[in-house]
């Protein structure tokens, strides 16, 4: 029975992309057609993604794929497919999940704007690419999809086009990720040149399998980190990280569903899907392509959550912590913990998107306000959004026990503990978790607690529709820790495809007493420090050097304005240089001498040649009067003449043979 | 080759052609000229020529259309409409169709098609870099003309 | 019944008139190269069946002749619209019984 689900697979982003093509067809009027269009798309999508997703719980390390000729290119042939294993599936029922709920969520955030319809058919598109990119079985439809995820994106982030800086920072991401994607490409290129396919699984001579693995032999560290060129762009990985921020000038269910459940979690997705690549000819795990990818790692997740603590919109703090995350998430797929790392994608995907979804209430009950510090003691005014917000808070943070990612931090934290080659990493982790619990406790003190401020005056919560959606992530994000636990690690068992055992022994681990108290650690100081805040930040007044160093984003995007942009103005500007005096003059010198030769024929001419013509002219000149009459100067009488023309030459050919 | 294959993409073809040539409205007549370059590219296909296929598609699909829809789009202010149209034309179209076709049913040609190997893209590239290097040197030459006329003539003027 | 080089040859004068019907019935000047490029790629197809119903299909000199034509009328389609638009600019219209300067 589940052979032909797979043969199937392909309607789960078709039936979304079908939906979003009829809203775009239809009047900019019919709002509630169009939103009901694709709602039920991403329901019918949900339901297959389920559907495809119960085989794989029958035999662990399930996988079946459905491959078939694109097109016969001479002697090549071009093989596209799709695969449906438990990381597909995993992803499929996330993204489906978390979409449908941003979708309902974007009926009440977008009521009121005037392109509503045009909003959820790039919704519904955005959710067919990304669907089209977790169930391809091979490099080339991945990466097809990839570039229309990044398409849509370039859509989304610029949807309020009429602002500049909405405008500006959809180009930002389109380019910064296709400087990543360049790599990608190259890598693709690269690996059919040494592997003659792009299939991942074909039967054992797929790209990922023995047989392709073996053809790839020694270039398949290069090819690893050219497809990492790819995925730090679009997951936000240093130095391309810094289109993520400013995207956050889309609207708001846009940043929950793009740049913090679905797309940022590609790039990672993708490095989780060849990782076979990476790993091959491993030494204790350890590659050199997988050295870069937790370092890179490392440095993302620190550098983000050092400048978390000093954003001021409530929606850059959490395009910060997202970046952070995704580097949490690089560090342990790079030290191996593959299904630790895919699991904490899965959960930030739900709490992430709770979180986005919560500062959207937010800004909506404050009427368009997101700067922080004009908020505040919203927690009797919004209290629905209020106590989801704490949960998705605490879920970030991984406060122990009852919420998803706590448990998926504490795998990653034991994976990168028991990396070989360095400790570093780890230490650095636990820095990093104190961090991210400081700045969510700072940000829930000054948007929750405290004193009315000036936007949180005529604050209101936010409709059922925009709350209902809210909930059900908050219940996702703590149910969602049963299949966590280490007592009974049904998902992580799942993910690597071996049997998973209850055992309530294992629930209490060494780690969790060091979490616990690393992240009580950050709250505590959180608390203390933030406790009394005003309009200026505590940390501004302590340590103003180090607030305006990260509030400023460490001037990454100064250095880059320095460097990669002021390197491009100066190539042109030298090019233009050239072309202006160098090849201007030689051109000017041959034209020169064209006119030296000019001025003496003329001179021939008009002494010599000039005479003669004279006379034949006067005949030719009544001949021109009679044609010129018969000019209209319609160059279509004159064409269809030419037709004329041509016909009679050929009835008189015919009449001759 | 099918014969069943051969009405279905000349049937699309030719419609898509009258279309694009009689439809009143430009975008329309651009939208309906892709689907006949695009049935034209699948007799390529038809023909075994998949390499000229490719091209027509990426050359006219790809860039060909495109740059009509921007033209159409860039002149479009302050239009009136673009619906006239001239009976001459036809007439004079109808009449050179059926000079042609009466040409070509009195040509004998060899009617019964060869079997040939699939022609390769290399062997493409092959005879392009040898029998045909100065041509294909002109034809770089002639782009890259263009592409610079084309940016003369349409760079607005400094004033 | 498998199509005949006839066959082929009545499509591409069939194409060629269209083109031609375009190019002169229709007033507008974008109509017009979209005529001319439908008559240029009714040329091709002639090319290219001619190669693979002639008697020495091994020497590609149709195909590329063909591919050769199809650069040329992306050269063509490319200044042709560009001096669409500059007659645009300049006049005002795009309508080319408006455009008689060639009466002398």
């Amino acid at each position: 029975m589940s052979s032909w689900i797979v043969t199937y697979l392909w309607l789960i982003p078709a039936v979304p992309l079908a939906a979003s093509l009829v809203i775009l067809m239809l009047a900019n009027s019919r709002r509630t057609a169009s939103a009901a269009l694709a709602i039920f798309g991403q329901v019918v999508a949900l339901t297959m993604a389920v559907a495809a997703f119960l085989p794989t719980l029958q035999t662990p390390g399930y996988r079946a794929f459905h491959n078939f000729t694109w097109f016969t290119f001479g002697e090549q042939t071009l093989r596209i497919g799709w695969v449906i294993d438990p990381l597909a599936a995993a992803m499929l029922v996330m993204i489906t999940l978390v979409g449908l709920c941003i979708f309902v969520f974007s009926i009440g955030y977008m009521a009121k704007d005037k392109n509503f319809t045009r909003f959820f058919a790039y919704l519904s598109f955005f959710s067919a690419a990304m669907l089209g990119v977790v169930i391809a079985n091979s490099l080339l439809l991945l990466f097809v999809c990839w570039e229309l995820v990044g398409l849509a994106s370039y859509l989304l982030i610029g949807f309020w086009i009429h602002k500049p800086s909405a405008a500006a920072a959809a180009k930002k991401a389109f380019i910064t990720t296709r400087i990543g994607d360049i790599g990608f490409f190259l890598g693709i290129l690269w690996l059919y040149g040494r592997s003659g396919t792009l299939l991942f699984y074909d039967h054992g001579n797929g790209c990922l399998e023995n047989a392709g693995l073996l053809l790839v032999g020694a270039s398949a560290t290069f090819i690893a980190l050219l497809i990492f060129c790819g995925a730090a762009g679009k997951s936000g990985q240093f130095p391309l990280h810094v289109w993520l921020p400013d995207a956050m000038e889309g609207p708001t269910p846009v940043s929950a569903l793009i740049h913090a459940a679905t797309m940022v979690a590609a790039g990672v997705f993708l490095v989780a899907r060849v990782y076979p690549l990476f790993s091959l000819g491993a030494i204790d795990g350890v590659t050199p392509s997988l050295t870069v990818v937790v370092w890179i790692g490392v440095v993302t997740a620190l550098m983000a959550a050092l400048i978390a603590l000093a954003q001021a919109d409530i929606k850059r703090i959490l395009a910060y912590s997202t970046v952070s995350q995704l580097g949490l998430m690089m560090v342990s797929l790079g030290v191996g913990g593959v299904a630790a790392g895919i699991m904490h994608l899965l959960a930030h995907g739900f709490f992430k998107a709770l979180l986005f979804l919560g500062s959207g209430s937010v800004i909506h009950g404050c009427h368009e306000e997101q700067d922080i510090r004009n908020m505040g003691g919203l927690r009797r005014l919004m209290p629905v959004t209020f106590l989801t917000y704490a949960i998705g808070m605490m879920t970030l943070s991984g406060v122990p026990l009852f919420f998803s990612g706590a448990w998926t931090k504490e795998e990653i934290l034991h994976a990168t503990a028991h990396w070989p080659k360095s400790s570093v990493p780890y230490y650095l982790m636990l820095a990093g978790v104190v961090l991210t619990a400081l700045y969510m406790t700072r940000q829930m003190i000054y948007v929750f607690f405290g004193d009315k401020r000036a936007a949180s005056e005529h604050a209101h919560e936010s409709p059922r529709v925009m709350t209902m959606p809210l909930i059900v992530l908050a219940v996702c994000a703590i149910v969602f820790s049963i299949a966590l636990t280490p007592a009974w690690p049904w998902l992580h068992g799942y993910l690597s495809g071996e049997p998973a055992h209850f055992e309530i022994g294992q629930l209490i681990q060494p780690m969790l007493f060091l979490s616990l108290a690393l992240v009580a650690g950050g709250i505590g100081l959180g608390v203390l420090f933030y406790r009394k805040a005003g309009a200026t930040d505590p940390l501004a007044q302590a340590q103003p050097a180090i607030f305006r160093f990260l509030e400023n984003k460490m001037w990454l995007d100064e250095f880059y304005a320095r460097t990669v942009l002021a390197f491009a103005h100066f190539a042109a500007r030298f090019s233009d240089v050239m072309d202006r005096y160098f090849w201007d003059s030689l051109v000017r010198a041959l034209a020169g001498v064209g006119q030296l030769f000019g001025i003496l024929s003329s001179h021939f001419d008009e002494r010599g040649i000039n005479s003669g013509v004279d006379g034949a002219t006067t005949g030719a000149r009544g001949l021109g009067r009679f044609i010129a009459a018969r000019h209209s100067g319609q160059i279509q009488t004159y064409l269809r003449a030419a037709g004329v023309g041509a016909l009679a030459l050929l009835i008189l050919y015919a009449w001759l043979a | 080759m099918s014969a069943a294959a051969f009405i279905v993409i000349a049937i699309f073809t030719l419609a898509g052609a009258i279309a694009a040539a009689t439809m009143p409205r430009l975008i329309h007549a651009a939208l309906s000229l892709v689907l006949a370059f695009i049935g034209i590219a699948a007799f390529y296909f038809l023909l075994g020529a998949e390499f000229v296929g490719l091209v027509q598609i990426f050359v006219y699909v790809g860039a060909v259309a495109v740059l009509i829809v921007f033209t159409i789009l860039l002149t479009r202010r302050g239009q009136e409409d673009t619906r006239g149209f001239s009976w001459g034309g036809v007439v004079v179209a109808i009449a050179v169709f059926c000079g042609l076709v009466w040409a070509i049913l009195h040509t004998r040609v060899s009617d019964a098609a060869p079997q040939i190997d699939p022609l390769t893209v290399k062997r493409i590239g092959e005879v392009l870099m040898t029998n045909y290097v100065w041509p294909l040197q002109c034809v770089g030459l002639l782009l890259t003309a263009a592409l610079i006329g084309a940016l003369i003539l349409v760079a607005e003027e400094k004033r | 019944m498998t199509p005949t080089l006839t066959i082929f040859l009545i499509l591409s004068a069939a194409l060629f008139c269209i083109g031609l019907l375009a190019a002169l019935s229709r007033r507008h000047a974008i109509f017009i190269l979209i005529g001319i490029d439908l008559m240029l790629a009714a040329a091709n197809v002639n090319f290219v069946a001619f190669w693979r119903f002639s008697p020495e299909p091994a020497q590609p000199t149709g195909v590329i002749v063909a591919i050769f034509s199809i650069a040329i009328a992306a050269a063509e389609a490319a200044v042709g619209l560009a001096l669409v638009i500059a007659v645009y600019r300049h006049y005002r219209t795009t309508n080319v019984d408006k455009l008689n300067q060639l009466k002398g």
